[in-house]
């Protein structure tokens, strides 16, 4: 029953460490492992989430999806609507142009996103210039719509960003990303810097684009109630590495590993019927530079064997309520998905 | 732009006036003063900066005008008026060839200022040119970069001078190649770490995703947020310039004797005898030289507090 969705991006064995360096030489001394080894396959039009806690390496794979990071192994290929695929991982930053325009990001500080020494029109029109609007009424047309887009006025545009809300100033950075016309857009806790009741207006926003222009978004963030309310599949990151991927329902529901269940446990529910226990993570989250033996979750896993602190769990395909459903322990107790998974096929 | 309206049953304080004000801003969206008409305003607000500017004004417009503030020719020497203490017909004095001191100290300034202000801007041309990108593309261009600034900065001074006058003779071009290449380091260093932490910045992630090129990205769009800065070491160094022309000068190494400058006309009090009794030869254009470099040193203060962005204001 593999899903015959149409893929956009598939991720295998990415991995981006960065050197550590210390004493007068600067000799490299071991490698922070940000991202360390992440299989993911995200679906033309979905809105996939990336979750975990703080310094598990969500921005860094954000990045390096776009090569802004570059990775230090892996395959990211980007599939085009004609099915032609290129792994980006393996290009120049010429060869990377084309992809540039398919592939966007929206930050999450809407303090540093936007340049204060240029209005909004001097910080959008150099990327149009590049994708071949030639002529300046052209591009400060192009920009007023994108402002309308997310509903601000179009004198905005000569505005500098000192003049802005911080959501007012998010909801630039978002016109910046549309304005080339992408396909995908990362958006790195694009929401989190933001007032409650503002986030609920960008999320709205995202979602309305979204729908207008079919896009698809990796959509980054720690707050879990974000991803229920936007989220088509959720990918729950410890350590550089992804150790459950599912829908976002079955998160919920049908979780699997048990550093999900921690992380679910942590967030307050409104349902006073609803029992749950919170389950308080033991410790803190180890270094990447120096990640756990075995299944890296085991000195926090509160169901912890022996097997785990040797052997690493594999991200296994497993089915929930019809959909598939990975996760990554030596302790589930689910038979697992039997027919090619389509996922791991191309 | 009208405030909100209070009910009048407190008196309004000056803070009351200043939310109102900040918030009409808000609203009306109206806050058209751009970074640099804010550090404009912080800057005029800077009474030291304001005396600097003044003075600094003073100075230049005094040089550059010399013809109309002295009828004296600064080189014509006179044997039947040396030595003369100042008086109405020589407010400064004259010297030992009855040279007008003031005269010599108008048009000193223009090269003096000139060698000074003209070495910071090469010097900052060029350290600003190499440290913007490499300090951007990082690499082993920026390591690169770092190990040359490091030799023309360990470099001692005196001695390249010393080679180059040896080499190609004393010139006002010379003593300027020599302030350019021993200067150029520190505008260097400076422009490179501003870029390091510039990078970082979520903006240039942002223009990386387009793809665009990367001297676009440096010159263009990083450039003008670390201006600030600059403009602070361009006069700073300008100073210190202006310092080491009348250091080399009295040293009777810098420019060439024949031409005034301040600290060619300093030289002179080499000789014991001039410093003891001739004290108008050196205290009026040691006092200018003060004047100048402190004024200055104040604009640059001021500048730097201006566009410090860690200071709001
Ligand atoms: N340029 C870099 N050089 C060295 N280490 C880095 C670099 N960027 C990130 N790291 C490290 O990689 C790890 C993952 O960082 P990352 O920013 O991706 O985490 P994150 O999941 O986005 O966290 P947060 O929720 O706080 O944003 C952290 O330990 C961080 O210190
Ligand atoms: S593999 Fe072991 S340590 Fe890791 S999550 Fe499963 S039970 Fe816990
Ligand atoms: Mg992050």
């Amino acid at each position: 029953m593999a899903e015959n969705k149409d893929v956009i991006l598939r991720l295998r064995g990415v991995k981006a460490h960065f050197p550590v360096k210390a004493g007068v030489f600067k000799r490299t001394v071991g490698h922070v492992r940000a991202v360390d080894g992440v299989d993911i396959d995200v679906y033309r039009g979905e809105v996939l989430g990336l979750v975990g806690e703080s310094g598990c390496g969500k921005t860094t794979l954000g990045k390096t999806i776009l090569q802004l990071v570059r990775s230090t192994e892996g395959e990211i290929v980007y599939r085009s609507p004609q099915d032609e695929e290129s792994d980006l991982t393996k290009l120049d930053n010429a060869g990377l142009v084309p992809f540039r325009k398919r592939l966007q990001i929206v930050f999450q500080d809407p303090h540093s996103s936007l340049n204060p020494a240029f209005t909004i029109f001097g910080s959008l029109e150099d990327p149009l210039k590049k994708y071949g609007v030639k002529s300046r009424e052209e591009r400060r047309k192009i920009i007023g719509d994108l402002l309308e887009a997310v509903n601000m006025r179009r004198e905005y545009m000569d505005r500098y960003p000192h003049e802005f809300s911080g959501g007012q100033r998010q909801r630039i950075g978002i016109a910046r990303a549309l304005s080339i016309e992408p396909e995908l857009i990362v958006c790195d806790e694009a929401v989190s810097a933001l007032d409650v009741s503002i986030q609920a207006q960008v999320l709205q926003l995202l979602m309305k684009l979204k729908d207008e222009r079919k896009l698809t978004y990796i959509f980054i963030t720690h707050d879990l109630s974000v991803t229920e309310y936007i989220c088509d599949r959720v990918a729950v990151m410890y350590l550089g590495k992804v150790v459950e991927l599912c829908r976002s329902e079955d998160l919920f529901a049908n979780n699997l590993h048990p550093y999900t269940e921690a992380l679910l446990s942590a967030i307050p529910v409104a349902d006073l019927d609803k029992k749950s226990e919170r389950i308080v993570l033991q410790g803190d989250v180890p270094s990447p530079v120096n990640p756990p033996s075995g299944c890296p979750f085991h000195p926090r896993c509160r169901y912890a064997k022996d097997v785990c602190k040797s052997v690493v769990p594999p991200l296994k395909r497993y089915h929930t309520g019809g959909h598939e459903h990975f996760a990554a322990c030596h302790l589930i107790d689910l038979p697992e998905a039997t027919e090619e998974p389509a996922a791991l096929s191309a | 732009m009208s405030g909100p309206n209070y009910p009048n049953t407190r008196r309004r304080t000056r803070l009351d006036a200043q939310f109102d004000r900040i918030r009409a801003r808000e609203e009306a969206g109206l806050a058209k003063s751009g970074g640099g008409s804010r550090a404009v305003k912080k800057f005029l607000n800077n009474r030291l900066a304001v005396f600097g500017l003044v003075v600094f004004a003073i100075i230049i417009f005094a040089s550059v005008f010399a013809p109309l503030l002295t009828p004296y020719d600064p080189n014509k020497i006179d044997l039947r008026g040396m030595l003369q203490a100042p008086s109405w017909e020589h407010w400064f004095g004259t010297d030992r060839t009855g040279r007008d001191l003031f005269a010599r100290v108008l048009y000193g300034g223009r090269i003096s200022i000139l060698v000074g202000l003209g070495s910071a801007v090469l010097a900052a041309i060029i350290g600003v040119l190499i440290g913007v990108y490499t300090g951007y593309v990082g690499g082993w261009l920026d390591a690169l970069a770092m190990r040359v600034s490091e030799i023309f900065m360990s470099f001692p001074q005196i001695i390249l001078v010393l080679m180059l006058v040896s080499i190609l003779g004393q010139s006002l071009l010379n003593l300027m190649l020599i302030f350019t290449l021993t200067g150029w380091g520190g505008i260097y260093r400076m422009a490179r770490a501003r870029m390091l932490s510039l990078r970082e910045e979520e903006y240039v992630l942002a223009l990386r995703s387009f793809g665009l090129s990367r001297p676009l990205i440096a010159y263009k769009h990083m450039l003008p947020n670390a201006l600030g800065p600059i403009m602070v070491n361009i006069t700073l160094s300008t100073a210190a310039f202006i310092l080491q022309e009348a250091g080399l000068s009295f040293l009777g190494l810098g420019v060439p004797l024949s031409i005034p400058t301040w600290g060619n006309i300093l030289n002179v009090a080499q000789d014991i005898r001039v410093l003891q009794t001739n004290w108008w030869i050196w205290l009026p254009v040691g006092a200018v030289i003060s004047l100048f470099v402190l004024s200055v040193n104040f604009i640059g203060d001021g500048l730097r507090d201006a566009t410090d962005p860690s200071q709001q204001g």
